[in-house]
């Protein structure tokens, strides 16, 4: 039988004995941004389309959250910095392989594009809103001119958002959790599935309601055929992943991972849409609660336990 | 030029005198260190092995911290060596988490820190510290496209190893076994 034993003599705070650099700044503002960016496509998407009357709430309602949602996410990003006063020098470069330069310029994007959005439709909620000042009336004019322009960049932008925050981690192949490229689509799959969440939790018309949950429901799938996707990857990959993927299969985020994310945040919720769609009468609130419930744990179990997974040597 | 740094892990008596040599040359603020001393142990008694390495950032030829870095302040010096500017430093932790060898850590200061070869002593002819103080003399440093440097003499002669070559970070730091 063969032992190893190994001593370090380093002891690095935030390193050792595990990295825990990254706390709850990083995953909050990733399910931030990835459910601003959720919304921000589907209201592009049917805007688009032209059924900006017919799913008026996620075009024309929902989208009034992101701007909240990002600028929390960006607060979050700027608490996490530890050399803070530097924090301009994000926009200062453009570094083409590094996730978090284009995260930072997509931001620098879909943040005032998700402004100009709810300006464009603050009558909607405010039905007397005057701009006060004269070039603010021309400023919506130009805009309400070039809004479907608008709407292709919102719907790139977000796109491009919500890859990003999987993408951010997928990176780093240094920590062999976070090292599978299905952690992209997954987010994505996560955050629109938020933002349908999110018009369905606003909508009062039966008919967009429906259709958002059918939406959901689809997006649900395709979410639980990414997570057995990516543990099949981890399963047929190198040592270290299958270590990885051993930490949510039996390790010491099994319960976490599978109650929370999977049972409560997906299979909790599509159960009851699906009941809900065949007319049984389901309390409005908790599908999609839970839906954005499980995506915030989906970031925070997969940041943390992410950075617990590491090479050996 | 390429600067590289071999090892010997037959020679290394885990003294530690690296790591304070090298915590009193660079400033190093308490509690955390540049370089640290590995023990591996293999085996079962009294079959045993022990490998001792004193280990420091592998200034990578491929470095993840360098692409994964937002603002550039990672970045290669002259002769390959893997520095960060602290004024273009933002603190986000990005090249921390790339680091397979967790070479890197968080100043108190803000900025991201690590060994750097001991750059200012380089420029002027000198040694690194850690090489320098080294009492078996298990380091050796120098210049790979210089065939008679330190480095370059006794990587032909003697068999050696990197960390976590899988990782495909190509490190410039190796081991002699």
């Amino acid at each position: 039988m063969k032992e190893e034993l190994f001593v370090s003599g380093r002891m690095n705070n935030m390193i050792d004995p595990t990295l825990h650099i990254w706390h709850w700044q990083i995953p909050l503002y990733l399910f931030l941004g990835g459910m601003a960016a959720g919304i921000l496509c589907l209201a592009a998407v049917y805007y688009i389309r032209g059924e900006g009357k017919r799913y008026y709430t996620a075009v024309r309602i929902t989208p009034f959250l992101t701007p909240f949602l990002l600028v929390i996410g960006l607060l979050a990003l700027f608490i996490d910095l530890r050399h803070k006063l530097f924090f301009w020098q994000l926009y200062t470069n453009i570094k083409l392989q590094s996730p978090m330069s284009w995260g930072a310029w997509t931001l620098m994007v879909i943040t005032p594009v998700s402004f100009i959005w709810c300006a464009l439709h603050i009558r909607d909620i405010f039905p007397k809103w005057d701009w006060k000042y004269k070039w603010l009336r021309e400023l919506e004019k130009f805009f309400n001119k070039y809004k479907l322009a608008l709407a292709w960049i919102m719907l790139i932008y977000g796109l491009i958002l919500g890859i990003y925050t999987g993408i951010l981690l997928s990176a780093f192949n240094a920590r062999p959790l976070w090292n599978t490229s299905i952690l992209g689509p997954l987010f994505l799959a996560s955050g629109l599935s938020a933002g349908a969440a999110a018009t369905l939790l606003l909508s009062k018309n039966p008919d967009e309601r429906k259709h958002f949950a059918q939406i959901d429901l689809v997006i649900i799938g395709i979410e639980m055929f990414l997570i057995i996707h990516m543990f099949m990857g981890y399963l047929a990959g190198t040592q270290v992943q299958i270590e990885a993927a051993d930490m949510f299969l039996g390790g010491p985020y099994t319960m976490s991972f599978w109650i929370f994310v999977v049972i409560i945040g997906m299979l909790v919720p599509a159960v009851l849409e699906i009941l809900e769609l065949r007319k049984y009468h389901i309390p409005a609130l908790i599908p999609p609660v839970l839906v954005i419930f499980g995506s915030l744990m989906l970031r925070f179990i997969i940041v943390y336990a992410g950075q617990v997974s590491r090479w050996l040597y | 030029m390429r600067y590289a740094m071999a090892v010997d892990t037959r020679k290394c008596v885990g003294c530690s005198d690296c790591v304070v040599a090298c915590q009193t040359e660079n400033n190093v603020p308490l509690g955390f260190c540049r370089d640290w001393v590995v023990e591996v142990m293999d085996g079962t008694y009294p079959q045993l092995e022990i490998e001792i390495r004193s280990e420091r950032c592998n200034h990578c030829v491929n470095a993840p911290c360098v692409r994964c870095c937002p603002t550039g302040a990672s970045h290669f010096a002259e002769g390959g060596i893997v520095l960060v500017k602290k004024t273009e430093c933002i603190g986000c932790g990005a090249c921390i988490a790339s680091c397979p060898y967790d070479a890197r850590y968080p100043h108190p200061d803000g900025y991201v820190d690590k060994c750097t070869f001991c750059e200012h002593r380089i420029l002027k002819g000198m040694k690194p510290a850690c090489v320098e103080v080294c009492p078996t003399k298990c380091m050796y440093f120098g210049d790979l496209d210089d065939p008679n440097s330190d480095v370059s003499v006794v990587l032909k002669k003697r068999k050696f190893k990197t960390l976590i070559p899988e990782a495909g970070t190509d490190p410039r730091l190796y081991f002699l076994i």
